[in-house]
């Protein structure tokens, strides 16, 4: 279970999550919609720990994230994949050796390596471009490597930020697919932020809505959408103010 | 005015603290020597290796004009074997260090931290951490570890090429010889030349290393925020490497 409590962060003076409180249960894959800039990535940074509260704080499996040492970190990390943005592969690596990157960590056969190399591509419908390079490849691929670089350590949790941003509409379907795919097969416990409310509706057991550093309403994929609250409505039926 | 002034002192405090934790960071991280020991040799070719052929040009055009100044500062006072003396104890003392200090500064420092600032806006620095990675081990520890060794390798060839050009113009334009050239060169010789020019360097290494770690890691903003942290980085090691080599120079050679 992911936690959010009271979670509060400022960047030079300018709050961005002021007293950010949310459950994410077991299971579940939570959706947090919100306005560009509202501070929807900064709160999942929060729960690997890639950024340090102001004040409130984090819990994964009761553990208060910021209270942990890199080493604590660490082990925290072993549990989760991340899927970055714009995928945050590193460039100097084909596809494989980015996939085997968190593996090697781990201390795996070269054999183990690759063969969870291999299941984790053919998951993402990538089996046989482990040799290029990122460079070659396109948005949307891009981001089924993250996702692969992700689930092939098996986490429990996955945590999706803005997967479908930049991709066409066909892509970001795929890719909504592939995040379904992932929850099922690995059975995992997904947070995603995104403002693509198609994308929301697919993946989302839950949606929280992330309106001036609070949840503004949290509930389920119906309950969004027949939301009486006028700042949701008017976020998820996309209207102009 | 005082404001601002306040401010500037309270940000050079705070870059000052930010600095002091990062060097804490990268002593905490050497122990970690399974992550940084291979990507270390990787490192060591690319800053030394590949830093040759600009560091031996630099130093064969230094020695060239070192001997014709030499001769023509000389001529008609001192014993032109002096100019073998000159050639030496410069290339060894100052200039070897200094100039490819200097040059690599701009060649090793700028890219560096264009690598990492790329590397930190398009979210790769984050990615290494969330796979459980400390950046300090495997982006920090291999290139400063590399960059003290292989300064000083890289500084050492440059010296002796920039002697041997000192000395081959001395033969081919000067109308010295060799014996005369070697005397010169052994006249004032100390052991202490050799060594003092090479420890030199190695901070020189470590320096512009750091440096470039530093600014790399830090960039904020995109492409921009690239070209910026480069700069920061020439700049930065090449005023680091003038204080150094005075302070250097005021500890060691008095």
């Amino acid at each position: 279970m992911i936690r959010f409590e009271n979670l509060s962060k400022a960047f030079g003076g300018k709050p961005v999550l002021q007293g950010l409180t949310l459950d994410v249960r077991d299971g579940e894959t939570m959706v947090i919609i919100g306005y560009s800039g509202c501070g929807k990535s900064v709160a999942l940074k929060h729960v690997v720990g890639l950024v340090r509260p102001d004040a409130g704080d984090v819990f994964v499996d009761e553990h208060a994230v910021s209270t942990l040492d890199r080493n604590g970190l660490n082990l925290l990390r072993r549990d989760i994949g991340y899927v970055f943005q714009f995928a945050g592969l590193f460039d100097s690596m084909t596809v494989a050796e980015n996939v085997a990157m968190g593996l090697r960590r781990r201390g795996l056969s070269d054999e183990e390596i690759a063969q969870r190399v291999e299941e984790a591509l053919a998951l993402v419908d990538l089996t046989g471009a482990g040799d290029r390079d990122p460079a070659e490849l396109s948005g949307g691929m891009r981001k089924r490597v993250g996702i692969a670089r992700s689930i092939a350590l098996r986490p429990r949790y996955m945590l999706y930020d803005e997967p479908t941003v930049g991709l066409d509409p066909v892509t970001s379907a795929a890719i909504d697919q592939l995040m379904v795919r992932a929850r099922e097969r690995l059975n995992v416990t997904g947070l995603v932020v995104t403002h693509d409310m198609r994308s929301a509706y697919v993946v989302g057991d839950r949606i929280a809505m992330l309106y001036e550093g609070r949840i503004r309403q949290v509930g389920t994929v119906d309950e969004m959408r027949e939301s009486d609250d006028p700042v949701v409505r008017q976020f998820v039926e996309g209207r102009p103010s | 005015m005082i404001e601002r002034i306040g401010r500037k002192a309270v940000g050079m405090v705070e870059a000052a603290g930010r600095s002091g934790q990062f060097l804490g960071d990268m002593v905490a991280a050497l122990p970690d020597v399974a992550t940084w020991g291979a990507l270390a040799l990787v490192q060591m070719r690319r800053i030394g290796v590949d830093s040759l052929p600009v560091a031996l040009f630099i130093a064969a055009f230094t020695g060239v004009v070192l001997a014709l100044q030499a001769s023509y500062t000389f001529t008609g006072a001192v014993p032109l074997y002096f100019v073998g003396t000159l050639v030496g104890k410069s290339m060894m003392l100052e200039l070897g260090p200094i100039l490819v200090g200097l040059a690599l500064a701009g060649r090793v420092g700028a890219s560096m931290a264009a690598e990492l600032g790329t590397m930190r806006v398009t979210e790769q620095v984050d990615a290494l951490e969330t796979l459980a990675y400390n950046p300090q081990s495997y982006l920090v520890v291999p290139r400063v570890v590399a960059g003290t060794a292989m300064f000083p390798v890289v500084v050492a060839l440059a010296i002796a090429v920039g002697i041997m050009m000192g000395w081959v113009t001395s033969l081919v334009l000067l109308d010295l010889t060799t014996p005369q050239f070697t005397k010169g060169l052994r006249l004032f010789y100390e052991f202490k030349d050799s060594w003092f020019g090479l420890f030199k360097s190695a901070t020189f290494g470590f320096t512009i290393t750091v440096i470039g770690c530093i600014t790399g890691l830090r960039t904020r903003g995109g492409a921009e925020g690239v070209g910026r942290s480069s700069t920061q980085a020439v700049v930065y090691s090449a005023a680091g490497i003038l204080i150094l080599d005075a302070f250097w120079a005021a500890v060691l050679l008095r």
